[in-house]
């Protein structure tokens, strides 16, 4: 019954918060200071080590509270000294313990009630069958601009699943986005489906979005692997590859942007099944990449193609296999730049910008090679947050952050590319 | 380049605290990769301009909270995958953060480009001396190739005292993960 279900799941949250210390019994309290004898009694309080006190706002200007947290043992002792000197406190937090095992309850529940309500969080990070559900979803709430194409299937048989953002035409210049082509890099997943309800929803209220809907189609991959990306969810964390099998090797995988008919066979890819930028055995041999191929040649009129990647925090156009200028090196750059600038105009997030030869390292068979060369000239790859500090375990409370600066950088190719048709 | 030694890099740099972005100070450095012998580690000599934030507050709280346990400290996965740390666990981070930074100087060369991904496992190693020791089991990522490599370090630690990387080793990977 689901009331089992729900016992086993609090007993063992309970007994997994029991495993580290706890915060039975612990206070917050917000002190707030009136002038600067007061800010220097709690800053002796501080200093009194054996109170174990855990400042969240240390005492430093009467302008601002003073936030602590304060062991069990300590309530008594501190709340006597801040009433015996007349400091004035409320407290924030009765029992630390009680709101972080709700908040382990919550993130339990929230994922359950998500499946029977339409409310879709996306400041959190989603298991595949919830990005589909999510990708259905939009879908028939904006049938009118949004429609679900499926373009092949995985080397698992999972779907392959791009949303189609039109206002109708015949087969009209297209822009292409994708996600997820590495499975371990879970913040251009989470961001790609902001970044389709951002779309869907500001059709009809942003003016720019609006014009380029009425000229041009995005097509919109949100999990470009998804065998990868089940991957990292059942059993390693840090699974970067496709899941298909390699001949003769106990190895699984193909790195995919390794993997794309550009130099295959050239540096900066490894021949072995092992390696986690294996590129396979021939180009075009993983199935996700030659669907992609194959959906793009059949259409015939992309005019640019953006991929995300994390982490790094770079804006890169090609080439990747040759250390070689492409012949629109001038405007790729400046555009970059531009995106670039747009970028870091909301949170100060700031991104290199270059070729991926000079910016990161040579590396053959890479997606934006190989739509360059194959005429799409505006062809660009970008490393979503952060630099190293998380890597690729980015904190969900920076998914939104991370989408919203990115679409400014995406919406300002996408407007280059609308205003400079080719 | 150096005919015969290697090659030296002249860096400028600025060092910003982790727990304070305002916080920075400059610092110069001199990086000298090896020619030929893969093993040596790159030397290093740097200058810091000015002094860096005293953390004794925060190092006697922390060093106190473990020494109050009453058995030994062990978790895993931190950060876990949607990128949480219990605040609790935030100094058993950059204990590993600056420890791996070691490993990582031991192990660089003028191709690789290492961070530290994850801690997988880390337990608390009992003393009979005020040190505190730490046997962690971390995942590195290494850019250029862009493999994860998992790495057992061994770390020691006390207030007054500067991190220490008593023993590491690179460990196995399967061939299932």
């Amino acid at each position: 019954t689901s009331n089992m279900k729900w016992i086993l799941i609090f007993s063992a949250l309970f007994g997994a918060s029991l495993c580290l210390e706890t915060f039975v019994g612990h206070q917050v309290l917000r002190i707030k200071t009136t002038n600067e004898e007061e800010v220097k009694k709690l800053q002796l309080l501080e200093s009194l080590e054996h109170l174990g006190l855990d400042f969240w706002i240390n005492p430093s200007t009467p302008a601002l509270p003073v936030d602590v947290r304060i062991p069990a043992n300590s309530v008594q002792a501190v709340k006597a000294f801040l009433e015996f000197h007349g400091i004035e406190y409320s407290i924030l937090i009765e029992d630390l313990q009680v709101v972080l095992d709700k908040e382990k309850q919550d993130m339990a529940y929230s994922q359950q009630r998500e499946r029977s309500s339409n409310s879709f969080n996306y400041g959190t990070y989603h298991p595949l069958d919830s990005i589909y559900a999510e990708l259905d979803h939009l879908a028939s709430e904006y049938s009118n601009i949004v429609s679900k194409l499926q373009i092949g299937e995985s080397f698992e048989k999972r779907p392959l699943y791009v949303l189609k953002f039109s206002t109708g035409g015949s087969n009209r210049p297209a822009i292409w986005i994708d996600a997820g082509i590495h499975s371990r890099e879970w913040v251009t997943q989470a961001s790609a489906i902001w970044i389709a309800k951002k779309i869907a929803s500001d059709y009809g209220k942003d003016p720019s979005i609006t014009s380029l809907l009425n000229k041009m189609d995005i097509f919109l991959l949100t999990v470009t692997n998804p065998d990868g990306y089940v991957f990292t969810h059942t059993t390693n964390r840090m699974w970067r590859k496709t899941r298909s099998k390699n001949q003769g090797s106990l190895c699984v995988g193909v790195d995919p942007n390794r993997n794309w008919d550009a130099g295959f066979g050239g540096p900066g890819a490894s021949s072995n099944p092992c390696s986690d930028s294996y590129r396979g055995r021939s180009a075009q041999s993983e199935v996700e990449v030659k669907s992609v191929v194959d959906f793009i040649k059949n259409h015939g009129n992309f005019r640019a193609f953006l991929t995300l990647h994390s982490y790094s925090q770079l804006l890169m156009y090609p080439y990747g296999y040759k250390c070689t200028e492409p012949a629109d090196h001038a405007e790729l750059d400046a555009l970059g730049r531009a995106a670039a600038s747009s970028i870091q105009s909301l949170y100060g997030t700031t991104f290199t910008v270059g070729s991926i030869c000079n910016t990161i390292y040579q590396a053959s068979g890479g997606s934006i090679d190989w739509s360059y060369d194959y005429g799409i000239k505006y062809s660009f790859a970008f490393e979503l947050r952060d630099t190293g500090r998380y890597g690729f375990l980015l904190p969900a409370n920076q998914i939104i952050p991370t989408a919203e600066e990115t679409w400014l950088g995406l919406k300002t190719i996408m407007e280059h590319v609308r205003d400079n048709p080719y | 380049d150096i005919d015969d030694v290697g090659h030296k890099y002249h860096l400028e740099l600025v060092l910003e605290d982790v727990l304070d972005k305002d916080s920075t100070v400059n610092c110069t450095a001199e990086v000298l990769y090896h020619l030929g012998n893969k093993n040596l580690p790159p030397d290093v000599q740097f200058t810091i301009e000015g002094e860096l934030k005293n953390a004794d507050e925060a190092d006697n709280i922390f060093y106190n909270q473990i020494k109050s346990l009453e058995k030994e400290l062990v978790a895993e996965n931190i950060p876990d995958s949607h990128g949480n740390v219990p605040p609790e666990m935030e100094p058993i981070r950059l204990l590993a953060w600056v420890a791996s930074g070691y490993v990582i100087w031991q192990n660089s060369t003028e191709n690789t480009k290492f961070q530290l991904a994850q801690i997988k496992h880390v337990k608390q190693v009992k003393r009979s001396d005020e040190y505190l020791e730490f046997d962690y089991r971390i995942l590195l990522h290494e850019m250029v190739s862009q493999e994860i490599i998992p790495w057992q370090m061994t770390v020691l630690w006390h207030p007054q005292h500067s991190v220490q990387v008593t023993q590491d080793s690179r460990q196995p990977k399967h061939a299932s993960e």
